[in-house]
């Protein structure tokens, strides 16, 4: 129980940071701000890493390893595209 | 010891990934942010690979170089008008994810996680719901952007009860995953169950609500990796999770907001011309006023302020580059130009301005709604271009009309308004648009790009 307090405390404060966080990002950007975070919500990959390393079940090695492709995409992709997309915003000249 | 360190890794990481959200308050500093952001991300994916509970590395290696591979090539060949479509299917991704590895984890009690097992069991099942739905939502979305799927069913009342039938069946299987843990099939029907749940959600939706379900498909990966955290009990995925929530809650109540509507009426709702909505031929009949290129080209001439309204036609039209070239021309003519971009001219929140951004037109000459509508009246010329609901005035003045309220562009205050469109067809509220019988209002009658240049060659010419 004591345990489950911690983690619901850490998610109530990062909600509350993400708010904050968020509602400073300009219109202009929020394309990039949609995939970035996309990006950032691939961190799933890191449990999908234990589960297709842990030679637990051969099933479940199987599902993780599906799991690391989806996010792997997630986590590569997001960063990538809105790398892409950001160095569009450039001042001309 | 060595999970304390790990953890402070994952501290490090989570920390990295909040100033990376950071950054992008300013187009300055955002690809730094975004920099930012990934290093967190290989911080923490290199920590879990180093760790003690990874045996074997075949299946690993299998899986980052697959799905590296695919997501480098899709980002880096996507077209920036497929990017709706692409952030779609990511989001399905990372929802997906999450449900699979919440089922490992349920296969594997106790060596994965060491949660208590109330905890273990619901975050399971919160991660199986909400990471399936969101991957087949996704699915259905990539699809209809795409234009892939054109099957729109009518929202209507069997809709709603099957809907809300397939949320109790998951509500009710996913408390069955909980009383009953070892049978992991109730985990799968419930896989199951959510993901027809998913689908049916999101085929209804039209292609200018697309912003919405997106934004809010974002929100629920975001969700799904936060459930996952509870799973394995891992605090950076809650965190990520939660920021990640927390932004598509933010963007999804930012476009219901910019079309005067509630999320149940977007997803659940319709809209379109009343019984009391006039007619096209009261609105328009005899009122409407064209004009040719040439025309049009001497207004420009004597302009000192030009204010460009893109919508999402102008995308589709392929026109951004065209209006860029008329943009500088004028420019180098001693106009000064502005664009202004309502929040849902495109098909995701901020999708014009990415648009324009490709188009080589400087950030700083793009302007939000709230920051531009106050300059219509100085503006000599608006020059509205596949854009039609968000600049109707009947939004403001008509309390009949279905999309009274909705914040538009005040387009009719200016000098003249020039409209380049096909024709006086309606956009995706279905009602006419008294707009463009004004006074003060042109209709350029083309395909946008074709009478961009043209507009360009008169201009050239004079």
């Amino acid at each position: 129980m004591e345990a489950f307090i911690i983690y619901i405390t850490v998610f109530v404060l990062a909600i509350f940071v993400g708010f904050e966080v968020i509602t400073k990002v300009p219109p202009t950007l929020h394309t990039p701000l949609m995939s970035g975070a996309n990006a950032i919500s691939g961190i799933t990959v890191v449990g999908a890493l234990v589960a297709a390393g842990a030679k637990e079940s051969t099933l479940a090695a199987v599902l993780g390893c599906a799991a690391v492709i989806m996010a792997t995409i997630n986590v590569v992709g997001g960063f990538l595209v809105t790398n892409r997309m950001l160095l569009m915003f450039k001042k001309k000249k | 010891m060595r999970i304390s360190l790990i953890n402070i890794v994952y501290l490090i990481a989570s920390v990295c990934f909040i100033l990376g959200l950071k950054g992008l308050a300013s187009p300055r500093t955002a690809p730094r942010g975004n920099l930012i952001g990934a290093l967190g991300m290989l911080l923490a994916v290199v920590a879990t690979l180093l760790d003690q509970q990874i045996v074997t590395f075949q299946l690993i290696i299998i899986g980052l170089v697959v799905g590296g591979a695919l997501g480098t090539y899709l980002a880096l060949t996507v077209e920036m008008t497929a990017m709706p479509q692409m952030v779609a299917a990511f989001n399905g991704f990372g929802g997906g994810a999450s449900a699979l590895v919440a089922a490992t984890a349920l296969l594997a009690p106790g060596s994965l996680s060491n949660v208590p097992p109330t905890q273990l069991y619901v975050a399971t099942a919160a991660s199986g719901l909400i990471g399936a739905a969101t991957f087949t939502g996704s699915m259905v979305a990539w699809g209809k952007l795409q234009g892939v799927l054109r099957w729109q069913p009518k929202s209507d009342s069997l809709q709603k009860t099957i809907n809300g039938t397939l949320f109790l069946a998951s509500l009710a299987l996913g408390t069955l995953v909980v009383i009953n843990p070892t049978g992991v099939w109730a985990y799968w029907l419930l896989v199951a169950v959510s993901s027809v749940l998913g689908v049916m959600l999101t085929v209804p939706i039209g292609g200018a609500d697309m912003p919405v379900v997106i934004a809010l498909l974002n929100s629920y990966s975001g969700l799904a990796a936060c459930a996952t955290g509870f799973v394995l009990g891992n605090n950076v995925l809650i965190i990520a999770g939660s920021l990640v929530g927390a932004s598509g809650l933010i963007l999804t109540s930012i476009m219901c907001k910019a079309m005067n509507r509630s999320l149940t009426n977007v997803l659940f709702g319709t809209l379109g011309p009343t019984a009391e909505t006039a007619s096209a031929d009261e609105v328009y009949g005899g009122k409407v006023k064209s004009a040719s290129a040439e025309e049009a080209a001497m207004i420009f001439e004597t302009a000192r302020l030009v204010i460009i309204v893109p919508g999402y036609g102008m995308a589709v039209a392929q026109a951004q580059h065209s209006v860029r070239d008329l943009a500088n021309l004028l420019q180098e003519k001693g106009v000064e130009i502005r664009y202004a971009i309502h929040p849902v001219a495109g098909r995701m929140p901020g999708h014009m301005n990415v648009l324009l951004a490709e188009a080589d037109v400087p950030y700083d000459q793009l302007f939000a709604l709230e920051d531009i509508n106050d300059s219509f009246p100085e503006a000599d010329v608006a020059l509205v271009i596949g854009a039609n609901d968000v600049v109707n005035p009947s939004a403001r003045e008509d309390k009949s009309s279905p999309i009274y309220g909705m914040p538009i562009m005040d387009v009719d205050k200016a000098q003249t308004v020039m409209i380049i469109k096909r024709s006086l067809s309606p956009g995706f509220a279905g009602i006419p648009n008294p707009l463009f019988a004004a006074p003060n209002a042109l209709m350029l009658y083309g395909d946008g790009k074709e009478m961009v240049r043209e507009l360009i060659a008169a201009l050239r010419e004079q």
